[in-house]
């Protein structure tokens, strides 16, 4: 069977030595490349003709930009809007990312821990400066929930602070691992079926079911390609709450 | 044990916490449904805690399913 764990080798396409640090120009950084040029080209040329009645492309961009402004508007709040090109470009960079991942030949820089969790720490700092930019040390009040006895504080703040640290570990390991695990499993029922044709004879027939099933996954993993990006814009704006919130 | 062997089975004992979080994620969305058709007009205001509460769940099968591919793939 083809290793399934070949599909996410890094290749360097231009070699960069800057300083000692290994900067080269990889297959994972062109893919966030092409991302970023159809991003750009989707909202600039999207609504280049600012139409009122939109075409097909303006659509596209508006309907992605009322989703965001919704998203934030009911999680983080009407104060919290000025967010809202952070969290609107997070969430169009790994859709994108997730989606060019899937087609046939691809690199899904998604999959790599390196770049979601650059993106995870990204917002995990953006929330501590935030929170203590706007309500200096009464951000820490975040780990101290209200309503409860004195007592119980001793165990509930070492808590609240292991779960506040572990956040940007569980924001970064969801979208890193669905997108391996998706990947690997398309990788797996791909080989299932180039092996059964390679078999020849009676058993090349059967390979029809592993391609029925691969074809199943490839439609699971746009739903999961955009539930991912969703689901990492959402947490972005539950923890942008609680900087600019902190009082449970 | 051959420890390629240990590796195997290893892999194989953390995939049952996919299994134990595909519970979880039947749970929510049964619940969802029960819930939103005894009040459907609530429904598409709880679409957000559903789907947060499905990552959150999901997560969890999917750390379990990571280990599984750990220890097989490397």
């Amino acid at each position: 069977m083809p290793d399934p764990i070949h599909q996410f080798e890094i290749k360097r396409i231009l070699e960069l030595d800057l300083f000692g640090i290994d900067a080269s120009f990889t297959n994972s950084a062109l893919w966030m490349v092409v991302a970023v040029v159809l991003i750009s080209l989707l909202t600039i040329w999207g609504m280049g003709g600012r139409a009122l009645v939109p075409n097909r492309l303006q659509s596209v961009a508006e309907i992605s930009y009322e989703f965001i402004a919704n998203m934030v508007r009911d999680i983080v709040g009407v104060s919290g809007m000025k967010f809202f090109p952070f969290v609107f470009t997070i969430f169009m960079f790994i859709l994108f990312l997730n989606m060019l991942g899937l087609l046939p030949g691809a690199f899904t820089a998604t999959s790599s821990i390196s770049v979601t969790a650059a993106l995870a720490l990204l917002v995990f700092f953006t929330v501590i400066i935030v929170g203590f930019a706007k309500n200096g040390l009464g951000f820490l009040k975040l780990f101290v929930p209200s309503g409860i006895p004195k007592i119980l504080l001793l165990l509930v703040v070492p808590i609240e602070i292991i779960s506040f640290l572990s956040r940007p570990v569980s924001h970064s390991v969801r979208l890193f691992a669905n997108m391996l695990a998706g990947h690997i499993t398309l990788k797996v029922f791909g080989g299932f079926v180039t092996m059964l044709i390679g078999t020849g004879g009676a058993l090349a027939a059967v390979a029809i079911f592993p391609l029925t099933m691969a074809l199943a996954l490839t439609a699971l993993e746009v739903l999961v390609a955009f539930l991912q990006a969703y689901v990492f814009a959402m947490l972005t704006c539950m923890y942008l709450h609680d900087a600019l919130h902190p009082g449970h | 044990m051959d420890p390629a062997a240990a590796k195997l089975i290893g892999a194989g004992l953390a995939a049952i916490g996919t299994g134990v979080a595909a519970i979880g994620v039947g749970t929510l969305f049964g619940q969802f449904l029960s819930g939103a058709l005894r009040n459907p007009s609530a429904a598409p205001g709880q679409f957000a805690n559903l789907i947060f509460g499905f990552a959150v769940t999901e997560a969890l099968g999917i750390f379990a399913l990571l280990i599984a591919f750990l220890l097989l793939f490397t």
